[in-house]
Order: structure tokens, then C-alpha cells, then sequence
């Protein structure tokens, strides 16, 4: 009989990559434990600030008298575009169409206009209603329509992409449909709201804690509004309770207010807006109107594809123009189209600056698409998924692998994918039984519906496609890893973690992952584009391959052996026939001294991109994914219900199938909200009224699918040397929420008998529903 | 406010005594627990009462023994909050035991993220698991009603409320029921001691009364008070309009006003009954009017919001309204000059107007429980199906002749006007009609004479129409089974 294997000498570490490893900090949220920036003890003398906004959503400033505001209780100081030392500016991309503070014009309801600096919360939130400033209005426009109407100008150039000759394979093509499809916007709702804790130091030193995905960019910003280098400047962020693209640009604002004041009254400053004041004065996804023409042959084959995406942006620039683009990028979805012509049109309107959400503008494109499909498919009375798989992009050397951006798809994995979701969920089958059903009438009809995703992974701006990570490996043999990415809930630091322990082959109890910190690991893009561990777990890789290397040398020479015959065995190292334990190597590296800290570095190999030309590769790899949703509606009221939803999903090599399978449950559903109860609605003045959860509803637990299964794909390995031959996971599960778009649409298609196509804007709330059931009825 | 009125508020905060007289009425629990006790762990997410981030349990005494209720912190005023035991998040896990079950299966099934919902979900399992009501995964979902989460679709979540359920309370691991006897004394103790509580801080005053007559007193002495039983409305003024309530007189714990009390004629209701003890006695007099319950907030909500503050405050929207109004109840309104006993729908006048005189307060709720003969239903459209404010609520009583004849039919709809209001119109075209498809339908174009709906971020006037209508029809499929 064997007797169990020693504790130091297992077989395997915990937590190395791949494993299905629990967050790093699970422990810690269910106890309440973990620390957000507001549950940071604070300094003693913190003041707090609070906005005070425009009440008009265009109009010029023709008095303000803020007196009333610095005479209240608690108020210390009240800061102004007048009190901005630096730049009274944030936009993200040097355009400086972003004021902090508005000066003599506002352009959306909301605007920030000045800031209260109090003794509390309540005092300076109490403060900034008592201002009163006066308005001559100005024309202005909330809407894609409103902006088409008064010839809105364009926040950013738009972009073309083409290829062929679009407009002669749209007048050849045997058959032929134009239409338009409306595509609504979506707050973040991050449960925690932006804040930020600013803290003066010396000489001109301000360390701000920040909840944001991007600490360089709100270091820089930081450095600009004071007016002072960026090396006097440290920007950390532990951890964010969601962002989802709504903390890349938008944190930076309430970071410079708490700087500001900070630096004006010497005293630490924190800023954490109500949930109110948050949504309306920081940026949505971008709604966008998309109107097509497109061409196909009587199977359904697309010919040709022209469309321009008008995009609501708000006031200013900020990333509508990034944001547009990978709208364009994904109006493929998984489909070829043999001649092509997409435009952007970035419109201002006169409403919150839009921003990054989840995929980025992808996912408008992505449901173009789909649109496209769906007009096939019901002009042809024909399947959706038939045509869907007649439209997909080949798999090398049929001359149906060129996207509309001349890139070449090299690892298209959907037939497979799309087969075995069909498959494994009897989407067949139980397709036949909803169309029998349906057929007998009925007050409650089904729908269901097979959608593909096809996401391209990189920033579209090359230069973001760089990261760095620090190790320190202390004398007791604890590794310490600090690196460029945030935590935001995704579970990038057990990810990183992961690599790390790998690397090293110890336990990842071994392994601590420190506070993003722009003092440890400078420049770095923003936790963006589903990037995070792609990037980061290389750079950390890297820094962790720079100390085994020096290890191995050194044990090598030390104990007189090959370095060939020095093996990283798990928390221990084999030199030779030396068997020695982690930590002990550590300790005669460390009296040999040998360096024990390094800084990795990493960059995204093969990508670039020209914007004026429209070709490149902008994209590493794909991800794919499908899901296939069955969905009840109440054609009296419109009202529906998720029965079940089947996903696939590729995530290469998953680094951590936990955190993944978490990642599309999360994605999935947030799409879904998007596309189903997720309403912005601004009221005839141009203010938001969905400004908080009591109107703005995102899903509860009692909206996700019924049953709802959930698969990593097997056997996909990143055929690119991404770290551990993982693929990212952040935003491409988002985009699979379509297929509960599509099976809404076919659920209330049947009203008509599928002769007319539903033609559903989104969200596709209960109204949208059943007003698209009128109209079918009407036909 | 009497020379015998105390000054201060006495409550347990997870295991510890509190006595606290510098209180504010519009002092919240959340700022209490965070800013003055630096109990962190509960979060803010909305301060509305939506996202459930900071859900803690209050411990209510009752029959000798304490109930464990979850509520939103941030909208929970904290002169309500005497003569209880507010349990946080940071009282579950336990030095010996380490994590709770309910937080140790959280974490083995991946249930949080970003984490920052996580301790308000971590107290709404918890209060399902201590309850014991997590039988099923519709009981789950009902429990999380008044939990956002963001980040991970539910799945995991409910996989942990599952794993959570094999592990049944027991003292061993749990600190509520291995303190329960204790707490439930201190508890008796404090509210034998009761006498009215008068908190002055700031200026601003709170009025505690403990019985009918101390609360008449006080209104007859401030007749134009802020009236406080649940706070889920007046809450949201504090934290959102940030206005000012004092003087404010709190009700919310009155046993006086929590009393349900059955005629052979009639059910009265206390106005200060919560949603959720409401459940059970409309089981009794039509499943509908249960169901409704759950489709009010989320369980924070139902355990601290009231009919008579459903009621008392006047929204076209309150969702009891329209089915109370259709089961023909009566609002008793109670003030020193005396009881005035009026149908519901006249205390509506007009949008934000009200019959309630100053110094009133409304004392009860009073339903015929004749609806044995009747076909009754109630239905609430609304954008997200839980924890949302109608589109359009409809009610409808019908009784039938036997040969099929309409003898009576009563309806009224929320969301349709300026207060909930009878659809006289309809009720007019189908009286005295046979009951059909064909009948209800074109009855229901009536409706088009009885309300002029507006649009608004909830719903468009056409949906709000055309869903109103097509009510009629639902309300006829079910009276004759179909679906």
C-alpha cells in the first residue's frame, strides 16, 4: 500500500493555469471584507464633493450666482472652470471637446458645471442645489433622427470600409431589400458608482484612488488638470464593483474634481456621485440607426451589402470614433459578404458624451447582421440559421475568407461550433414543435432562434496593445505581482495569478497580486477589449520567465549541474539529483545575489491597422461562440419569458474555466438586458429620466433563461501563442444575448405566419413587442 | 410630546447594545451602519431601495421569538429601528465555523464577481435560508427580487442558494439562532420599558408613539407631520429630493396599526401591515391578489413598505389600489375629531391630492370578504416583470348570472390616469351583458372614453391603451380557463 505523497512533495500545484480556480477574492465579498474606495478609512480631514449640473440640454450660461452654495453649511470651497489650474479638460483622445467644468455653454442636461467641496457627503450634496444660474437656450437635439434633421456635425471623421463594388452587386443580385433598424443604448449600471479618493502629498504629489479601468490615462488627466508632471502623480485602483467599459474614460472627470480640490484646500478629498448624478452625467453605449440595402440570390446567399451606422455620441468626442469603427468591424458577424460598404457616422447630439461598453460598438454591428439575415430569411421563408450557415465565412482557400477590413479570417471555427450547439440542443426538433404549435393559435406563442458570434480580439489603435507587469520574489520565497490590468470582477488577477504560479510552478497561495498602481507598472492602456489577460498574463509571464531564467543560471553554477538539469518541480526545484524547496533556492538566489525582481513587458505580435485606407489586421485572433434561446411571448401584452438558452462557447485554451463560464453567463445576460428591458428614455426637455433602478431596469434573477446551459468549447486551442493558447473572454459572450432577440422576433413573426419580417428595434421591451404585433396583425 | 417620552432609541446591532438620542428623522441605516460604525461591508448602490446592496436583517420580536426580515438599509430611517436587532453582514461568519453556508456556498459555486452586490445577496439568501423558504428555484428567484447583480447572469447565484439549502440552520453555525432566546428577552425588555420617544438632533425632531392615543396627540399637536410606516416612499424623498420630513412621526412599529382583524363581513387591515404580511390573508380571498404580492418590489421592500403607506401616498401607480378599489374596500381614516369611513377610490382626488385631513392618519383598510361569489383577477404589465412600477395594472370582479349574464362587474386601473381610478365606462358596457370574448373585447373599447393615458419613460400612451384593453380579454380567457 502507498502511503499518501508528502505536502511538499505533490504532484501538481493549486491554482496553476487552467485550473477552475475561485476569485481571488470570493472570500472577501461574501464577508463584506473587501475593500472598495468608499469603505477606505479615511484620512482624517476628508472632504467630500458633489456636482452641480446644467438644467438644459443646450443652452449658453448667461449668469451664475453660486453664493448661496458657499454659504451653506460644511461648504469649504466651491470650484469652477475658473479654478481649474491646468486644462479644463478629459477627452480621452487630445480632441479637448471634454471641459470638466462648463463654461459659458452646456450641451447636454447633466453637464457638470461646478463641484462643492464640503465637510460631508450630505453637506455638499445639500450645497450644490442651492445654486442659480441662468440659461439662454439654445436649439439642440437628443436624437439620431434630431441630429439627421438639423444636419448635426460628426464628433469624429467618419469611417468607410469596402471592398468589391457593393452598389453593382446590390442592382445584379437576383432579389433585393433595404430597410432600417433602430438599436438602442444601455447604461453600465456598475453596482458600485464611480469614485474617486484624492490624497495631497508633498510638493506637488496627489495619490488618487480611483475606481477606473484606465489608472494611466487618469494620471495623465490628473497631471494636466493640476497643471504639474505626470511623475507627481499616483493613480491606484484594488479593485472596481463593475465598470464594463463604463470606468475606461469616464472615472477620470470625478478624479480630477477630488484632485482639485484636493490640491486647493490641502485636505484629501473623496467624490462619489449618487447613483443619480452618475447616470446622468457619464457616458452609455452609443444607439445607433443603421440603414441597408442588400442584395442575395434566391438561396439566400448574400451579393452584396451596403450600410451606414449613424451613432448617437453625445456632446463630445470621447471613443465614438473607436467605437463606430468596431461597430463597422463587426457587421460582418460571422457572414462573408463578396461586396461591401459600410459607413460611420459618429453624430453629436446634445446628451451624455457616449462611451466604451462591452464590445465596444460590436455588438450594433453584430445585430446589423443578424437583421440582414432575418430579411432573408423571411423573404425566402426559409430557416434563419439555413441562411445564417450559407452566409458564413469559409474555412481557407474558397475565397470566402476576406472581411470587409481585406483581413483574412484564418481560424474560423464557427461551422463547427453552430453544428454542435445545433445539435446538442435539438434546435431542429424543437424548432418543428414550436411551428406546430404556433400553428394553433394562441395567446402565448414561442420563438426560438440559433445566433453566431465571431469577435475580433485587439485594440483597434495598435499602440494599446502593450502591457507590463513587476515580480518580486521576497526572501521567504512570496512572489508579489503587480500589473497594468484592473480588476473590475472579471477575475484578471486570479487569471494573472495563475500564470504567474505556473511559471514558477507554486502554489498560487504563494502568489499576492497588488493594487493596480500607476507607481509600479507606468503607462499602461486601459483594462479594455476583452484584453486584460491576454496581455497582462503575457507581460507577467515575461517578468516571471526573466527571474527562472536567472534561477536556473544560478542554480546551475551553484550547484555545478547543466542548466538543462535544473526543473521547476511544484513548489520545489530539482537541480540534478538536489531536490531543494522553493523557497530555499530563493534564499541562496538572494545571497548570491541574484536579482529577484523583474519587470516583463509584452506586445501584441502581427496586428496593424490604416484607418484611411480601410485594410489591415487589425484583430490577433477571433472568439467564437453561438447560443441558441427559446423564448414565450404574450401577444395581449407583449410580455415574454426566457424558457431556455444553449451556449458554446470558444475560449481557446481557457486559463480558467470557472471565471469563464462566469464571464458568458454575465455577458449573455447583460446582452440580454440590452436587448430586451434596458430602456434610456430622455424626456421632451432633454433630460434622462431613466436615471436610476426604480426606472431603469436591468435583469434579475428571475429574467435569465429558465434553463440555461453553458459549454466551453473543446478542442480549441488558440492557434496564436496568446498565453497558455487562452482566448479572451470579456466582451464576445455579450453579443450571444441575440438570439433571444431573434427568437422574440420569430415568436412574434408567427402571428403572421412568418410571411413578414418582424423588423424589432431594440430594446425590445413588452411595448416594442406587442406594437410589432399590431402591425403584423394590421398586415 | 409628553413629559414621560424618552429620548432615545434603543436597538442590537449584530451583538452589541446601541442607545443613540443625536439621531435625525431622516438619518438612514445605511449612513448609521457605514459612516458611524464602519461597517462596510454594506454597500450603496442606488439609495433607492432598487439594487439591494445593502440588504441587512431586522429582527422583529414577535411571540416570544424574534423574525428575521431583510430590508434596504439605505432607505430604512433609523428611528424606526427601535426595539430591534439589525444583523449585518459581518455578523455571519464566525471565528470557529469560519464562513457561513450560505457565504462558504457562494464561494464554492463562483456567485460573485465584482463582489460589490455580493453582501446584500449574501444577506437576502440568508434571510431566505434562515426563513427556510428556499424550496424551489421560483422561491429563489423571489427571494434575490430586490437584488441587482451586474456581473453574473444569476446562474451561479442560485446554484449557491441551492448548495446553501443542504446545510439547514443550526446553532453550531449560525450566530442569529444560537442567540435567539437571548435576543428575543433583550428584546422583550426593551419594548416592556416602552414608553413615546422623542428624538431632537439638529433641529429636527422624531415622534415614536406606542399607542393609538399618543399618535392621535401628536398629530392633533402637529397635524401636518410626516406620517413614516414602511419609509419605502419617504425614503427616497430623503436620500433623492433631499427633503427635509421633521417633524416626522414613525408608525411603522405601532401593534396597534399591525393588526388583522376578520368579520363574518369584513377583513381590517392595519394600515401599518406590511406587503408581506399581507400575503397570506389575500391567499385567502383570491389567489391573485396574492400573486400580486410578489410582484410588489423586492422582499426589502415587502418587509418594510405598508398598505396604508401604499395607500396614504396617493400614487397613480400603487399597485394595491386598483385591485382594493375593484373589491370595493373602505379607508378608515382616524384623527382626535373622530373615524371617517369612506370607499377607497374617494380618497383619491386628483394626482397628488388626497383625502386625508390634517391631523388624520389612516388607521385601516377594510375588505368585504363576500369575493368567494365572484371571479376576480388583477394583472400588472410592466417593463421588467419583477421589482418594477406598472405600465398598466388592471383589476376586475365579475359575477355571473347562471345562464352567463353579467350581474356585476366591477374594474379599476393603475398607471391609466392621475390616481387609480374604476373604469366606469367598461364596467357600464359589460353589466347586464353575456359574458364572451366578443363581449369583453368590445367592452373594452371603453376604455378608450374612461382614461386618457399618458407617456412617460414607463410606457407610451398607445401601449398603455391598447394593453388596457387587451386586459379585458386576459381577464376573460382565465375566467373560462383558457390561456
Amino acid at each position: 500500500m502507498s502511503s499518501p505523497p508528502a505536502p511538499d512533495a505533490k504532484t501538481e500545484i493549486t491554482g496553476a493555469m487552467h485550473d477552475a480556480l475561485r476569485h481571488d477574492s470570493a472570500h472577501k465579498h461574501v464577508t463584506g471584507a473587501a475593500d472598495y474606495i468608499d469603505d477606505l478609512r479615511e484620512p482624517s480631514g476628508t472632504l467630500h464633493a458633489a456636482l452641480g449640473g446644467s438644467t438644459r440640454a443646450h443652452a449658453r450660461i448667461t449668469s451664475m450666482d453660486l453664493s448661496a452654495v458657499r454659504a451653506s453649511p460644511g461648504v469649504v470651497r466651491v470650484l469652477t472652470a475658473a479654478d481649474i489650474i491646468g486644462l479644463n479638460d478629459t477627452s480621452s483622445n487630445g480632441s479637448r471637446d471634454e471641459p470638466i467644468f462648463a463654461t459659458d455653454l452646456v450641451q447636454f442636461h447633466g453637464q457638470p458645471i461646478f463641484a462643492v467641496i464640503a465637510a460631508t457627503r450630505d453637506g455638499a450634496r445639500r450645497a450644490a442645489r442651492l445654486a442659480d444660474i441662468r440659461y439662454e437656450d439654445l436649439p439642440f437635439w437628443t436624437t439620431i433622427d434630431g441630429a439627421l434633421d438639423n444636419g448635426a456635425p460628426e464628433v469624429v471623421a467618419p469611417m468607410t470600409l469596402q471592398r468589391g463594388d457593393a452598389a453593382s452587386a446590390l442592382e445584379a443580385a437576383p432579389r433585393h431589400i433595404s430597410g432600417q433598424m433602430r438599436i438602442g443604448g444601455q447604461e453600465h449600471f456598475y453596482l458600485e458608482g464611480q469614485i474617486a479618493l484624492a490624497i495631497p502629498g508633498e510638493d506637488q504629489d496627489m495619490t488618487v484612488w480611483s475606481s477606473t479601468q484606465h489608472p494611466s490615462e487618469v494620471q495623465h488627466m490628473v497631471a494636466h488638470v493640476l497643471d504639474c508632471a505626470s511623475h507627481c502623480i499616483t493613480v491606484s485602483t484594488r479593485r472596481m464593483g463593475g465598470a464594463f467599459g463604463g470606468k475606461e474614460t469616464q472615472a477620470a472627470a470625478f478624479a480630477c474634481i477630488a484632485a482639485l480640490g484636493a490640491r486647493l484646500t490641502g485636505r484629501p478629498v473623496k467624490f462619489r456621485p449618487d447613483r443619480d448624478e452618475d447616470m446622468a452625467s457619464t457616458g452609455k453605449r452609443h444607439d445607433f440607426r443603421v440603414d441597408y440595402q442588400i442584395g442575395f440570390d434566391d438561396e439566400g446567399r448574400i451579393l452584396g451589402v451596403e450600410a451606414n451606422f449613424a451613432a448617437r455620441c453625445g456632446y463630445s468626442s470621447d471613443l465614438s470614433g473607436p467605437v463606430t469603427d468596431r461597430a463597422l468591424f463587426h457587421a460582418d458577424s460571422s457572414y462573408f459578404y463578396p461586396h461591401v460598404r459600410l459607413t460611420s457616422q459618429p453624430l453629436k447630439t446634445h446628451t451624455v458624451s457616449n462611451t466604451a461598453f462591452r464590445g465596444f460598438g460590436a455588438p450594433q454591428g453584430m445585430l446589423a447582421a443578424e437583421r440582414f439575415i432575418e430579411e432573408i430569411a423571411y423573404a425566402l421563408g426559409k430557416d434563419p440559421l439555413a441562411v445564417r450557415k450559407l452566409n458564413f465565412y469559409g474555412q481557407g482557400g474558397d475565397g470566402r475568407t476576406l472581411t470587409p477590413y481585406h483581413q483574412e479570417v484564418e481560424d474560423n471555427v464557427i461551422h463547427q461550433i453552430v453544428e454542435q450547439l445545433e445539435q446538442d440542443c435539438d434546435y431542429q426538433g424543437r424548432r418543428q414543435a414550436i411551428l406546430v404549435q404556433n400553428a394553433k393559435g394562441g395567446v402565448i406563442r414561442r420563438g426560438i432562434a440559433l445566433t453566431p458570434v465571431k469577435f475580433g480580439v485587439s485594440f483597434t489603435l495598435t499602440a494599446y496593445n502593450q502591457a507590463g507587469a513587476l515580480i518580486h520574489i521576497y526572501q521567504d520565497g512570496s512572489v508579489q505581482l503587480n500589473h497594468g490590468g484592473t480588476e473590475m470582477g472579471q477575475g484578471l488577477h486570479t487569471k494573472v495569478a495563475q500564470v504567474a504560479a505556473s511559471a514558477f510552478n507554486i502554489d498560487i497561495a504563494q502568489v499576492r497580486v497588488t493594487a493596480t498602481s500607476t507607481d509600479k507598472v507606468p503607462n499602461t492602456s486601459a483594462t479594455a477589449a476583452s484584453s486584460g489577460s491576454d496581455l497582462n498574463g503575457m507581460a507577467a509571464f515575461d517578468a516571471a520567465r526573466q527571474i527562472r531564467d536567472r534561477l536556473i543560471a544560478f542554480a546551475a553554477l551553484n550547484w555545478s549541474v547543466p542548466a538543462g538539469e535544473v526543473e521547476f518541480l511544484p513548489n520545489r526545484v530539482r537541480i540534478g539529483t538536489t531536490i531543494v524547496p522553493f523557497a530555499a533556492l530563493i534564499q541562496a538566489a538572494y545571497r548570491a545575489r541574484v536579482q529577484l525582481s523583474a519587470a516583463g513587458f509584452y506586445k501584441t505580435p502581427k496586428i496593424h491597422w490604416d484607418r484611411k485606407t480601410g485594410r489591415g489586421r487589425p484583430f490577433y485572433y477571433f472568439a467564437y461562440g453561438a447560443a441558441c434561446s427559446e423564448v414565450s411571448i404574450d401577444t395581449l401584452t407583449g410580455e415574454y419569458r426566457v424558457e431556455r438558452t444553449d451556449i458554446l462557447h470558444d475560449v481557446g485554451k481557457s486559463l480558467n474555466p470557472a471565471i469563464d463560464i462566469g464571464q458568458i453567463e454575465g455577458g449573455f445576460v447583460q446582452g440580454m438586458g440590452w436587448l430586451t428591458t434596458e430602456e434610456l428614455w430622455w424626456d421632451p426637455s432633454g433630460r434622462l429620466r431613466t436615471h436610476a433602478p426604480s426606472t431603469y431596469k436591468i435583469p434579475l434573477a428571475s429574467d435569465r433563461p429558465k434553463v440555461f446551459n453553458v459549454c466551453l468549447a473543446s478542442g480549441c486551442a488558440n492557434r496564436e501563442p496568446t498565453i497558455g493558447r487562452s482566448k479572451a473572454v470579456g466582451e464576445p459572450p455579450f453579443m450571444l444575448a441575440s438570439s433571444v432577440l431573434e427568437a422574440l422576433s420569430m415568436a412574434v413573426a408567427s402571428v403572421a405566419h412568418y410571411r413578414t419580417p418582424p423588423r424589432l428595434d431594440t430594446p425590445a421591451t413588452p411595448e416594442r413587442i406587442l406594437l410589432a404585433i399590431e402591425r403584423l396583425k394590421g398586415r | 410630546m409628553t413629559a414621560m417620552s424618552a429620548d432615545k432609541i434603543q436597538f442590537i446591532l449584530n451583538n452589541e447594545e446601541v442607545e443613540l438620542a443625536d439621531i435625525r428623522p431622516h438619518d438612514t441605516l445605511l449612513d448609521f451602519l457605514r459612516l458611524r460604525r464602519g461597517l462596510t461591508g454594506t454597500k450603496e448602490g442606488c439609495a433607492e431601495g432598487d439594487c439591494g446592496a445593502c440588504t441587512v436583517l431586522v429582527g422583529k420580536r414577535t411571540h416570544g421569538g424574534v423574525r428575521y426580515e431583510s430590508v434596504n438599509a439605505c432607505i430604512r430611517l433609523m428611528p424606526s429601528l427601535h426595539g430591534v436587532h439589525i444583523v449585518t453582514v459581518e455578523h455571519l461568519a464566525s471565528e470557529t465555523h469560519g464562513l457561513h453556508p450560505v457565504q462558504k456556498a457562494m464561494v464554492d459555486q463562483h456567485g460573485s464577481q465584482c463582489g460589490f452586490c455580493t453582501p446584500g445577496i449574501v444577506m437576502s439568501l440568508y434571510d431566505a435560508w434562515i426563513n427556510q423558504t428556499t424550496d424551489d428555484l421560483a422561491d429563489t428567484e423571489t427571494a434575490l427580487q430586490g437584488n441587482l447583480c451586474r456581473c453574473t447572469g444569476y446562474e451561479a447565484i442560485i446554484k449557491a442558494a441551492k448548495s446553501a439549502a443542504e446545510h439547514r440552520p443550526c446553532a453550531k453555525t449560525d450566530a442569529i439562532i444560537r442567540d435567539q432566546s437571548k435576543i428575543a428577552d433583550r428584546l422583550e425588555q426593551i419594548h416592556a420599558a416602552r414608553s413615546a420617544i422623542h428624538l431632537a438632533a439638529d433641529g429636527a425632531n422624531s415622534l415614536i408613539p406606542g399607542t393609538v392615543a399618543e399618535l392621535l396627540e401628536i398629530l392633533h399637536r402637529e397635524p401636518e407631520a410626516t406620517l413614516i410606516a414602511g419609509g419605502t416612499d419617504v425614503g427616497l424623498w430623503v436620500t433623492k429630493q433631499m427633503h427635509a420630513i421633521s417633524p416626522a412621526v414613525f408608525i411603522g412599529h405601532m401593534d396597534a396599526l399591525r393588526q388583522i382583524e376578520t368579520t363574518d363581513a369584513e377583513i381590517s387591515i392595519g394600515a401599518a401591515v406590511t406587503f408581506a404580511d399581507l400575503k397570506t390573508p389575500f391567499a385567502a380571498l383570491a389567489p391573485s391578489l396574492a400573486a400580486l404580492i410578489d410582484r410588489i418590489g423586492g422582499p426589502q421592500v415587502r418587509h418594510m413598505g405598508t398598505i396604508g403607506g401604499n395607500i396614504g401616498n396617493g400614487s397613480p401607480i400603487g399597485d394595491l389600489a386598483p385591485a382594493l378599489i375593484t373589491l370595493d374596500a373602505r379607508v378608515e381614516l382616524l384623527s382626535a375629531a373622530g373615524a371617517r369611513l369612506m370607499p377607497l377610490e374617494d380618497y383619491f382626488i386628483a394626482y397628488g391630492r388626497q383625502d386625508r385631513r390634517p391631523g388624520e392618519f389612516i388607521r385601516s383598510i377594510r375588505l368585504p370578504r363576500s369575493l368567494q361569489s365572484r371571479h376576480f383577477a388583477v394583472y400588472k404589465v410592466s417593463k421588467r416583470r419583477d421589482e418594477d412600477i406598472s405600465a398598466v395594472c388592471a383589476a376586475f370582479a365579475l359575477t355571473l348570472d347562471p345562464d352567463g349574464t353579467v350581474t356585476r362587474f366591477r374594474s379599476a386601473y393603475g398607471g391609466m390616469a392621475g390616481t387609480p381610478k374604476r373604469a366606469s365606462g367598461l364596467e357600464a358596457a359589460l353589466t347586464g351583458a353575456v359574458w364572451s370574448r366578443e363581449t369583453a373585447q368590445a367592452a373594452a373599447q371603453m376604455l378608450d372614453h374612461d382614461f386618457q393615458p399618458l407617456s412617460d419613460w414607463r410606457a407610451s400612451a398607445e401601449y398603455r391603451r391598447l394593453t388596457a384593453k387587451n386586459l379585458v380579454t386576459r381577464f376573460y380567457l382565465d375566467t373560462v380557463g383558457e390561456a
